[in-house]
């Protein structure tokens, strides 16, 4: 009898399997195509923008036969340096280039000819000159810099199919770069000027420097100040603050600060930092002030839980040795904490590197060439970089929009990395 | 309040002849209750009298009394629930550390009022040192365990000399031998019973006059728990020593005198031979030949 009834249990149970079992593959089937759906978006978004940005990591060359003929540049025999640095270099670039194509005759023809090369070529044969006074009074052959919309072309994203009165490039201008090809006078190099220089008009003569440096000194005020300020409230809320009303109230705002949109605390930073103690505008120190404040509650919240987590039988063990309050937590609880609260701080000052609202409320959205020294002088930032580049309308700032995201990225991958190491390095101990 | 004094004759004491039938509904709801047996001593290490615990609104210990003699080993016993550790953690203030815990009583150490404003908590728990239920070694190593308390107290003056203490403490736990190449590696790394009597060697290193263990062996094997308990026999030569344990066979393995809690009260205190072969009171018989708890 017994037996019978614990078979139809078994019977019972065993019906019911296959069902819980099918629903458990259906639910780790939901799972893996939620993670795959996420891989996919990522993966797209990760091939757009390195697709679309890889070239921006090259620049093209022209290979011109310069003649340095003391008389177009207006330089004296035996001329000085100071001669030199303000002679004529654009004279000799534009001779030198009617000479290689002399069917430019016509004044718009010329003009085009004249666009085949940047404008900062001028500034790169300066320096060659300066470097080499020997190259005066002689013919050589140079590598110019090739202005961003040949560039364009001798890169491929332009080609003589699109309608004429649709690129920027003419077709005239087509037949003299393809001719350079021909020669071999063309020549594609990486574009060391992306990483050593700051904004500039032309797509050709524009780097991310000011806007790495701006980032890299902004964080570091963030971090500087957010990072003692956040643990300590952390470790003074956790372990040595009552609770009542109070502690309670401030806990409250900590959370409810966490979600104040960020060009709030722009705002603020503007009226209070800038307006009224007069800190330099668009400067380094006043964006990391203010991302420090909308930092702060994420690090104070992580930090906390971090410490929450930590168990009681150390704090007991340390106090059971008789160690005071503030010894427990230095030597014990924080050491515990501390992979948390990096954790934590890392995802807070990842939120401040992706951060463009709130500093373009303190100006550092300028148009800057010069690279920052320190904390006071004026730079932008990467996001705002993006944007302000975003924003133009030369086909060559595309290319230079997504390198600069590009660089972003790659600047919160060695962040996380250095969070990384510095947690494992805790965990070990 | 009325509080029977040690040279009275206890209830208990006058035999076995007539007991009321036992009401133990009744008897946890009164107050007013007399411990049987001998919770005085004449040469105590540390007194509580009247001593009261509350959590909150609930009461956790209601007026014990109980000395604890010199160089002597008392185990508490008692089911779960029962008070034995809240009232050990309030002889070194560890129940400070709990918000919501109020703790009532006067508490002596050598005549010292170790509830005084001016009592230093730092100082009472270097004299009181603390075992813990569950090993809890520092996640540093076996070394830096062992040295953290002499070192925060400023007991070493040099490494040599903390070497020495850390040596001795290591080898008063008969933990050195085992442990004598590895000074540096974790003490989480160590088996349970090795961590126990690290964190033995830690509590001794800092040279308390009293030790108090809460359940110190109910994380470990049999085997680790015999090492313990042979160690607490070495150490009762030099330290008194508070035990809490749910072992009745540990603490008549261990202790000198035995104390029965049941309920937050203090019901029977005597000679750990007596206790357990002729307790007096019926909740005592009840709870040792297994009845409940």
């Amino acid at each position: 009898m017994s037996k019978q009834t614990s078979n139809k249990a078994t019977a019972a149970i065993r019906a019911s399997l296959k069902k819980r079992y099918a629903r458990e593959r259906r639910f780790q089937w939901y799972g893996r195509l939620a993670v795959l759906t996420g891989f996919v978006f990522l993966f797209i978004l990760l091939a757009d923008i390195v697709g679309k940005g890889w070239p921006a990591f090259t620049q093209h060359y022209i290979e011109v036969s310069v003649n340095l003929d003391p008389e177009v540049l207006g330089l004296p025999p035996n001329a000085t340096r100071e001669q030199m640095f303000t002679a004529d270099y654009l004279g000799a670039i534009k001779s030198s280039l009617r000479a290689m194509f002399p069917e430019a005759t016509g004044r718009k023809d010329k003009q085009q000819l004249y666009r085949l090369v940047s404008i900062g070529a001028e500034y790169d044969l300066r320096d060659r000159v300066l470097k080499e006074p020997q190259l005066i009074g002689h013919t050589s052959d140079i590598w110019l810099r090739a202005h961003a919309e040949a560039g364009s072309y001798l890169k491929g994203q332009v080609t003589a199919e699109t309608a004429e009165a649709d690129r920027r490039v003419k077709d005239q201008q087509m037949g003299w770069l393809d001719r350079l090809r021909a020669d071999g006078r063309t020549e594609s190099r990486f574009n060391t000027t992306f990483f050593t220089q700051g904004d500039s008009r032309e797509p050709e003569m524009a780097g991310i420097r000011v806007a790495l440096y701006g980032s890299f000194f902004t964080l570091l005020v963030t971090f500087a100040i957010a990072f003692p300020i956040g643990v300590a409230a952390a470790v003074y809320l956790e372990e040595f603050a009552p609770r009542n009303r109070l502690t309670d109230l401030i806990e409250i705002n900590i959370n409810n600060l966490a979600a104040v949109p960020s060009i709030v605390f722009g705002l603020l930073g503007l009226a209070v930092f800038i307006n009224f103690f007069e800190l330099p505008r668009s400067a380094p120190v006043v964006g990391g002030i203010v991302l420090s404040l909308m930092t702060l509650p994420t690090i104070i919240i992580t930090s906390r839980a971090a410490i929450q987590a930590v168990s009681p039988s150390i704090r007991q063990a340390a106090l059971g040795v008789g160690a005071s309050k503030l010894q427990t937590v230095v030597h014990h609880v924080l050491p515990v904490a501390m992979p948390g609260i990096l954790t934590g701080s890392i995802i807070g000052m990842a939120q401040a590197l992706g951060e463009s609202a709130p500093l373009l409320m303190i100006g550092m959205v300028a148009f800057i060439m010069d690279v920052p020294a320190g904390v006071t002088d004026p730079a932008t930032v990467l996001p705002v970089q993006i944007y302000l580049w975003a924003d133009s309308p030369e086909r060559g700032f595309t290319e230079k929009t997504s390198a600069a995201i590009m660089v972003l990225m790659g600047f919160l991958i060695l962040m996380n990395a250095l969070a990384v190491y510095l947690r494992k390095r805790f965990e070990m101990k | 309040m009325e509080r029977v004094e040690q040279q009275e004759p206890v209830a208990g004491s006058k035999g076995d002849a007539i007991r009321p039938p036992l009401d133990i509904q009744a008897h946890s709801e009164q107050k007013d209750y007399e411990t049987i047996g001998t919770p005085f001593v004449t040469d105590p290490k540390m007194t509580a009298r009247n001593v009261n615990v509350y959590y909150g609104d609930k009461q956790a210990i209601t007026t014990i009394s109980l000395d604890i003699g010199r160089n002597e080993v008392i185990a508490m016993i008692g089911p779960s629930g029962c008070g034995k550790s809240t009232f050990l953690r309030t002889l070194n203030r560890m129940n400070d550390i709990i918000p919501i815990c109020r703790v009532e009583g006067e508490f002596c150490l050598d005549g010292d009022d170790i509830y005084a404003d001016d009592q230093d908590t730092v100082l009472l728990r270097a004299r009181v040192g603390m075992v813990f239920q569950k090993p809890n070694p520092f996640p540093k190593s076996i070394y830096e365990n062992v040295a953290y308390g002499p070192k925060i107290h400023g007991l070493a003056h040099s490494k040599a000399e903390l070497d020495e203490i850390v040596e001795d403490s290591l080898r008063r736990a008969s933990l050195f031998n085992e442990v004598k190449d590895q000074l540096d590696k974790p003490g989480t790394g160590l088996s349970g019973g090795q961590q126990q009597r690290l964190c033995i060697a830690r509590a001794i290193a800092v040279s308390p006059e009293v030790i108090l263990m809460d359940e110190p062996c109910s994380a470990l094997d049999p085997i680790a728990t015999a090492r313990i308990e042979e160690l607490i026999d070495e150490l009762k030569e030099n330290y008194t020593i508070a035990i809490v344990t749910h072992s009745m066979q540990q603490a008549a393995r261990v202790s000198q005198r035995t104390a029965y809690f049941h309920m937050g009260k203090l019901i029977e205190v005597g000679d750990t031979k007596q206790i357990f072969t002729m307790p007096k009171h019926e909740l005592t018989e009840n709870y040792i030949t297994g009845r409940f708890g």
